[in-house]
């Protein structure tokens, strides 16, 4: 038994569950809490004490599953990246994967340090930040149903593609 | 318009469309 790539595949869904449920979460529960929160006053416990920690998770999960999925594609990286017909399926969902990862580090976790006051922003920079998160956020929900599916597909080309 | 990822009904809806056109071309450039 190769144990490496056995190990990175289980690593692979675990932190992917993490990362996704916690994007699920996000966008299914806590978008309408903190709105309903905010219109009876008590919204400064989410923001405070659930959005960072869930946002500290998030971000790491995310990082972890691309690594054990890099781990995971070992010498056919190259050939799921150019979309190489042989990896094809595997290779729209690594680039789905990706795009996601970026959202996460370059537009959601610096626009929610402006917004959770962790940098300084003024007022109107802190609505731009909400509103670019938010659509990031949701973009990510968005990717991550092809996303899934690239991922169930690969090495079951027969089953999805006929 | 209405952006349709406002609404979480709108981001799973383009989801699945964005699921059924990267399907579509991908049975198609295997050749099924």
């Amino acid at each position: 038994m190769d144990w490496a790539p056995a190990i990175a595949r289980w690593i692979h869904f675990m932190a992917g569950v993490m990362w996704i449920g916690l994007l699920y979460y996000f966008n299914f529960v806590n978008v309408a809490a903190a709105k309903a929160a905010a219109a009876d006053g008590t919204a400064a416990g989410i923001s405070k004490h659930v959005v960072p920690r869930a946002l500290l998770y998030f971000r790491w999960s995310a990082v972890l599953t691309w690594l054990a999925g890099a781990t995971l594609l070992g010498a056919n990286f190259g050939n799921a990246f150019l979309l190489h017909k042989s990896h094809l399926a595997i290779g729209i969902g690594a680039w789905l994967g990706t795009i996601m990862l970026f959202n996460v580090w370059v537009l959601i976790w610096p626009n929610q340090k402006k917004i959770l006051g962790m940098v300084q922003a003024t007022d109107e920079q802190k609505n731009k930040a909400r509103r670019v998160a938010f659509l990031a956020s949701r973009t990510n929900t968005m990717l991550s149903i092809p996303m899934l599916y690239f991922m169930a597909a690969g090495g079951h080309g027969a089953l999805f593609f006929g | 318009m209405k952006n349709p990822l406002d609404s979480l009904w709108g981001t799973i809806i383009c989801g699945l469309v964005l699921t059924l056109i990267l399907h579509n071309v991908v049975r198609y450039a295997l050749g099924g």
